[in-house]
Order: structure tokens, then sequence, then C-alpha cells
């Protein structure tokens, strides 16, 4: 054999390497694009145009949220894991917002980074809870989740305070998909935490929690780290929340907690842990916020619309998992 | 660390000792005072019946668990391992039993996991890892092992050679290896033995646990026999039946059974023409009554073969009959239906159900039979969970409790005791004496007989020359995926086996 059949044949496998460890990702992207084509075509039925700046600005605000919380969540379904409460925690930081954040810049910046903090701090709960309490990270996070909804009414009973006009138009501007750039930034977390010792250990952890023991990984640390990571994205998308809404309300984030679980299975994650990829569920956050805008535009009664949308999740569930045996077997 | 007061320290005192060491696990006494030293420069093997005690005794040197009473000093010093990080500090590296790879990641990031190669802004730098990864294995003269890969895609085999090249690059000061060489076939063991005769020449203690008796002659200078988690001595000098009958307690005359007479019996299995990935063109007729062996190195297409014969793995040609008609088997249900049952290699993720109990697990198997209006009749499930228990030793304080407390061996022969309860006629065994002790691997041989004096037909690959030379009255040896040599008894030996394997094949390392 030749040298540049050699080193074609081992680029070819490394391609086909990727794709096989990577299907989740693969076909989460590729759900995308189709996501996009079809919301396009719909579009054009409904409107004879296709979409522009504006709908791609909103498309990227009303996900932001999504993206935030789906991430966090990612980083719990690594370890194998589910965070219940990330609507909790959402709730709480979108009504403190409301009331505390006031129109000075060392307010703004101020209360961002406390109830950061806030929402930190409450992952970590769980993740004590979890690692050293030794208990089902459902159960502890199902009853934190109405804690933290109980929290969240505490500190606004009514629906109102207000979020400074500065405030929103930086996280979301309505004229330009600025928020683009903190998609990125979210891919960036993603990037290095896969390439960092901390990532190295709730991956261990998925994998098999007695092996990556055996390899001197602190699980007990990993598993709290995760749930703290997803605490503090949740208080994030909560602000990116009330910065959408301009004002409080506690109890918008409620919906979020299955819509994250949805937007990491559209991803690719595997549930049962130790597998994917965060940039898939970026994608898969972007999938989920387009089946609502297609479904919008194809003039579907909005009674009917979870029952669809829920149909869109099985159907891709499935399809994902079938071609992704497939590949794999290929590639053995 | 603190020197121990009474001991001699320095280069005269024992390289690792430990003294009066005992660990219970609930009621069991997995060791009980057992003390064991071993020196600088030598290759040290710790052997006895499955459950004796040897996987604790290396995990509580390894630092992977605490022992209850007693002490571990190194170079005369005690010091307190209480984690696998404390005794790598020391210089202590273990390749523990039941292995410790993570199956989703890449066998790269195995390899150098936490001492992975940092980038800029100190993030791993993967393909500098891949490279490194790629380097270590090409230096130690392992091929056909992709450092890009996943580990799950890899042969047991492969995962023990991975296993053992990450605590071998650690340069280990003392080395421990729990039966290192279980799934490994004769090349690699080789290879293996190469690498432990290089430590010990360079000054370095080696200890290493096996139930294959010709392995611990070949390469161990002196031997510790260790019986009901205590030790029974230790040897420079000592032979198979003398340290048989210390391990057991009792006298084993003859290892191997007699071949019981084979008649002109009709087929029972054939395969004609069987494809599949990794397997080509093989036929096969195995009859009633029969013992037809398969040997060959590891990773020439055995496994395919079992696995698609039980119609867990696909095929993609050829056609297979049982009691010479042709059937379908396209998943183990069928197989299963068909009277065909399979004992596979890897107990920990092909068959038992590790958390779940030893009655269970036993009794899987037959639970149809067992249950009435889909109850499961309790009673029954005991009695013939029971019986099986007895007859092949099992070594388990109770049916009720889970698989995982077992010892390695024990876990084995849980999954061979489930198939025998079966009642099935094709007895399809890939490997189950690895990681079984003598005594058990003589009775597992006299079970083995036993089935095909019934007329039930055997197919057994091993990755133990010696024992299909002495067991099979055919042996198949498979190189490539096909058959490219028949042997037929009498008069084969494990030497003829391995020359019909090794002509012109590739290995993983070499
Ligand atoms: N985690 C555990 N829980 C309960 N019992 C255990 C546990 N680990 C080991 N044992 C018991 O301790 C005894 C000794 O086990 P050990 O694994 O040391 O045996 P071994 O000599 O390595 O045997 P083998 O040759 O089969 O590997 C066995 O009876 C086993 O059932
Ligand atoms: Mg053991």
């Amino acid at each position: 054999m030749s040298a540049e059949a050699a080193i074609e044949r081992r680029r070819t496998r490394r391609l086909t390497h990727f794709l096989a460890q990577n299907v989740g990702l693969v076909l989460a992207l590729a759900m995308l694009v189709m996501a996009v084509v079809l919301y396009g075509a719909a579009y054009w039925i409904e409107q004879t145009a296709l979409p522009g700046m504006f709908e791609l600005t909103s498309t990227v605000n009303n996900t932001m949220a999504l993206v935030l919380c789906g991430m966090g969540q990612a980083f719990v379904v690594v370890t194998r894991g589910l965070d219940l409460s990330v609507g909790g925690v959402m709730d709480l930081a979108n009504a403190l917002a409301a009331v505390h954040i006031k129109d000075s810049v060392g307010s703004m910046v101020g209360w961002s980074l406390a109830i950061l903090a806030i929402g930190a701090l409450l992952g970590l709960v769980n993740g004590l809870l979890v690692a050293v309490g030794r208990l089902q990270p459902i159960l502890v996070t199902l009853a934190t989740l109405s804690i933290y909804q109980g929290l969240a009414i505490r500190v606004l009973p009514q629906p109102g305070g207000s979020i400074p006009p500065v405030y929103s138009s930086v996280l979301v501007n309505p004229n330009w998909p600025t928020a683009l750039v903190y998609v990125l930034v979210v891919a960036l977390i993603w990037y290095a935490f896969r390439r960092s010792s901390l990532g190295v250990s709730i991956f261990a952890l998925g994998n098999d929690e007695q092996a990556a023991r055996a390899n001197g990984i602190d699980t007990v640390r990993a598993q709290i780290a995760a749930f703290t990571l997803s605490g503090l994205m949740s208080a994030a998308a909560g602000l990116f929340l009330a910065a959408t809404a301009t004002a409080g309300d506690a109890t918008t984030g409620n919906g979020f907690t299955l819509s994250s679980i949805v937007a990491v299975v559209l991803g690719g994650m595997n549930l049962f842990g130790g597998r994917g990829s965060g940039v898939g569920v970026i994608a898969g956050a972007f999938v989920t916020t387009m089946i609502v805008n297609i479904l919008f535009f194809s003039n579907i009664d909005p009674l009917y619309q979870s029952f669809y949308e829920g149909l869109f999740l099985v159907i891709a569930v499935v399809l994902g998992a079938l071609i992704s045996r497939l590949m794999r077997r290929r590639s053995r | 660390m603190s020197e121990g007061p009474a001991t001699a320290s320095g280069p005269t005192a024992p390289a690792i000792e430990g003294i009066k060491l005992s660990r219970a696990f609930g009621g069991v006494q997995a060791l009980a005072g057992a003390s064991f030293s071993a020196r600088r420069g030598e290759v040290h093997a710790l052997v006895g019946e499955n459950g004796a005690g040897k996987s604790t005794l290396i995990k509580i040197l390894g630092g992977r668990l605490r022992a209850d009473a007693g002490e571990v000093r190194l170079a005369g010093g005690t010091v307190e391992l209480d984690s696998p990080d404390a005794a790598h500090r020391h210089g202590v590296w273990t390749v523990f039993q039941e292995l410790t790879l993570l199956p989703w990641m890449t066998v790269a990031e195995n390899l150098l996991i936490r001492r992975e190669p940092r980038g800029a802004f100190r993030l791993i730098d993967r393909a500098r890892m891949a490279k490194e990864a790629d380097a270590v294995l090409a230096g130690l003269g392992i091929h056909n092992i992709d450092p890009r890969g996943l580990v799950e895609d890899l042969s047991l085999a492969q995962q023990q050679i991975v296993e053992i090249v990450r605590v071998i690059v650690q340069d280990p000061d003392i080395l421990l290896l729990d039966e290192p060489t279980s799934s490994l076939g004769e090349n690699e063991v080789e290879w293996l033995f190469g690498l432990i005769r290089d430590l010990s020449s360079r000054n370095k203690c080696i200890i290493f646990t096996s139930h294959r008796w010709k392995e611990i002659t070949d390469v161990a200078d002196r031997i510790t026999i260790f019986r009901n988690g205590g030790e029974l001595g230790t040897f420079t000098e000592i032979d198979e039946n003398r340290a048989v009958t210390l391990m057991t307690g009792q006298q084993v005359d003859a290892l191997y059974p007699e071949r019981p007479a084979l008649e002109a019996a009709r087929p029972l299995l054939e395969a004609r023409a069987l494809n599949g990935p990794g397997v080509s063109g093989v036929s096969l007729t195995l009859r009633r009554g029969e013992i037809l062996g398969v040997g060959g190195l590891a990773g020439h297409g055995h496994r395919e073969l079992f696995f698609s014969l039980f119609g867990a793995a696909p095929t993609t040609g050829g056609e297979i009959l049982v009691n010479e008609s042709k059937v379908r088997i396209s998943n183990p249900h069928d197989a299963i239906g068909l009277g065909i049952a399979l004992v596979p290699e890897d107990r920990k993720t092909e068959g038992l159900i590790l958390p779940m109990s030893v009655g269970t697990n036993l009794t899987l198997a037959i639970l149809p039979q067992l249950s009435a209006l889909g109850v499961i009749r309790g009673g029954h499930e005991g009695r013939a969970a029971l019986n099986m228990v007895g007859k092949l030793k099992i070594r388990t304080p109770g049916l009720r409790n889970p698989v995982h407390q077992l010892s390695g061996g024990n876990q084995q022969k849980v999954l061979l005791a489930r198939w025998l309860l079966a009642d099935s006629h094709i007895v399809l065994l890939y490997d189950v004496t690895r990681g079984v002790d003598v005594a058990t691997k003589h009775e597992i041989y006299e079970l083995m007989t036993s089935l095909a004096r019934e007329g039930r037909a055997v197919l057994f690959y091993s990755s133990d020359a010696e024992e299909l030379a002495h067991l099979s009255h055919r042996v198949l040896v498979m190189r490539e995926g096909r058959i490219a040599a028949e042997l037929a008894a009498p008069g084969i030996t494990a030497e003829d086996i391995v020359s019909a394997a090794v002509r012109e094949a590739t290995s993983i390392v070499g």
C-alpha cells in the first residue's frame, strides 16, 4: 500500500470515527437545517416572502433562554441525572430581576451577578443533596422545583415589577440578532468545558461511576459541579426571560423544565449519561423554537399545538435512534 | 510517612507488605488476617481459588479498598493508602480485575486521563492527545488499536491491553496485575510477560494473579498461595499438584476428564458458508455428543461466529441448520427457542444483571418454566438455583445477595449455571473458564463431558489451547474469520493449535 493511500485511509477512518462518535450532534444539526427549510417554506406559503432579519432576531431572542437552560440541563444529563428544578430557578431569577434591578449601571451589573450567584447556589443545594445525600436526582429536584417556585412567588406575588429598557436592549436587542453573540459564548463555554478537567470528570462520571472513581476522579465533586452549573445557567436563562418580557412573572419559567429536556433530547444527548454534545443541545433548542414557528405558520389550531409538538418529538427521537444505530454498526 | 519502629527498612526491606490484613463484606470475611510481602526485582504470583481473597488484597494494596484491620508497608514504612491516587504517589499502580475503562470515551482519552496534554488557556489539546496515545501504543508494539476509537468498540482483549498500557506508561515501582491474562490470547500474554520481565530486570516489583498454572511457572519467581482469606505460604519451587491441593484443600487427580466416546451421530447444529461482519464462509457440523473446539488468536472472528449462531450478531449470508432443517435465528430469543444456549465471556456487560440477586440471575433463562400464570413460584426458583450453587460450588453468602458481591470467578460460575439450568441441547461456551480456578475448571470440564455424554452438543471457544487440545473431539482453528485448520483427536496438541493460528496471522501486539 502506498503512503498516500495509507494517509487517505486514515483520514476517512477519522471521518467515520467522528461521525460515529458524534451521531447525536450530526443529527441535531441536520434536524436544524430541515427545520429552517420547513420554516422558510411555511413562511413563503403564508407571506410569499422569505423570512428576514426581523424573524432571525426574534427567533434568536426567543430561543436564548432555552439555549441557556438547555445547556444547564445538559451538564446534569451527562452525569446520568436530570434537573427538574430548572424552571424553578428561572422563576426565582426572573422575579428577583423584576423586583431589584434598577436603572443604574451599578444595580444592573450588581444584581445580575448576585442573581447568577443565587442560581449557582440553588444548583449547589441540588448537587449536595444528590451527591452527598446520595438521593435520586429526580426526587431531589422535583422537591426543590416546588421550593424554588414557592420562593419566587414570595419575591413577586403578582406579575409586575419592571426591567430597565437599557437592560433589555443589551440582552435582547429587538432590531438586531445581537443575541447570536451569546449563542456563540454558550458554544464556547461548552467547548472549554469539554476540554477541561471538570469536563473530563463529569463525562467520566456519566460513563461509569465506579470506573471513574477507580481512575481517581472525585465523582462527588463532579456531580455537585454539574448541578451548580445547571443552576447558574438556569439563572442566566431567567435573566434573559425577564429582559424579553421587560417585566417579571414568577411563573414564566415553569414550562422550561420540560423544554430544557426536550432540547437536550433533540440535541442528541444520551439520557443514560456520558455521551452527547452541548453544541447539539443549542441546535436542539433552536429546533424546538422552529417547530413552534412552523406550527404557527401552518395555521394549526393552538389547542392542538402541544399535540403536534409531541408528535415531532417522538418522530425525531425514533428516527435519531434508528439512524445512530445504523451508523454505529457501519463504523465497527 | 512514619518508619515502622521494629521493622527493617532501606534496601533489605520488602518493597511492599500487607500485615495481618482483614476485610469483611457484610457477613463474608474476604480477608482474615492475611499477610503478604514482595521484594524488588521479583515477579510474585498470587494464587488461590475463586473467592480466596486475592482481589481484595490487591484492592487494599492498590488503594481501592480500606482494610478493617492490619497495615500496609512500603519499603518497611507504614503507609495510609486511602485512594488510588495515594498509591500512585508511592509508585504503586494497579490493573484491577474488573476493568476500569470508560466505555464512551476514546482510547486516547482513557490512556491519558487526568494527564491530558494542555494547549492554549490550559485546555486539553485533543490532537496532541491522539498523537501522544499513538506514540505510546506504537512504542509498546501495539497495532490494531486506534487511539481515536471508542473503548466500547474494542474487544475484551484490546480493552485489557489498553488497561495494562496506561499503567505501564506510569513506569510503576510496584505493579499489581489482577488476572491480566484472563482475556488475552497467547501472543498478547507473551507481550505482557516481555513487559513484566523488563520491569523486573529494572528492579521493580510485580505482583500478579492468574488461574493458569503454565503462566505462573513461566514468569513468577515466587508464588504465594491463598485460601479462605489467608495465606498458606510462599514458595519458590512448587509443583502444580501440590499447589492445587493447598489451594483447594483437596486432591484433584486429573484436571482433564476422559473424552466421551463419539458415535456416528446425526448433526445437531450445522453452519454452511456463514458470512457476517468478522466471519467469512464458515462451515461447521456439530454432532450429538460431540465437543467441538474452536481456537485461534483473539479477534479472529470466534466471537462473531458464536454470537451469530446465537442470533446476537448479524449474518449477511449462509445458512444455519438445527436438527438437519434450516432455521432462522435473528435474535437470541429464536436461538433459545431452538435449544441453543450461549455463555459469553464478558459477564459484566453481556450476561449478568449485577445488582440483582444470585438466585434471579441463575433462573433468568428458565423463568417461563418456573412461573405459573406469569407469577414466579419462589420455591421452585430457589430449589433449582440451590442445586446449581452446590453443583458448581458457587461461593455466595446466599441466593438473595446481589451478584456483584461475588468474586470474579464465582460470577462466571453463576452465568454458566444459568444455562445449564436451561436444559439446552446445543451449548455454545465462549471462553467460560476465563478467570475460573483450577478446581472449578475441573468441575466445568466434567460438566462439559457429561453434557456430551447425555447426547447434547458442545461448541466451545477457549483462549487456552491446552484446554482445547485435551477436551475436544475436533478443533477448528480460525484465522481472519475463516476456518484455517481442522485438527482431530486423538493427537491434538496445544502447539498444533497455536502454530495453525499464528501462521501469517495478525495480532493486536507484535
Ligand atoms: N463488594 C463486595 N461485597 C460483598 N462481598 C464481596 C465484595 N467483594 C468481594 N466479596 C467477597 O469476598 C470474597 C473474596 O473475594 P475476592 O474478589 O477477593 O476473591 P478472588 O480471590 O479475587 O477470587 P477470583 O479468583 O474469583 O477473582 C468472596 O467471597 C466475595 O464474594
Ligand atoms: Mg479476583
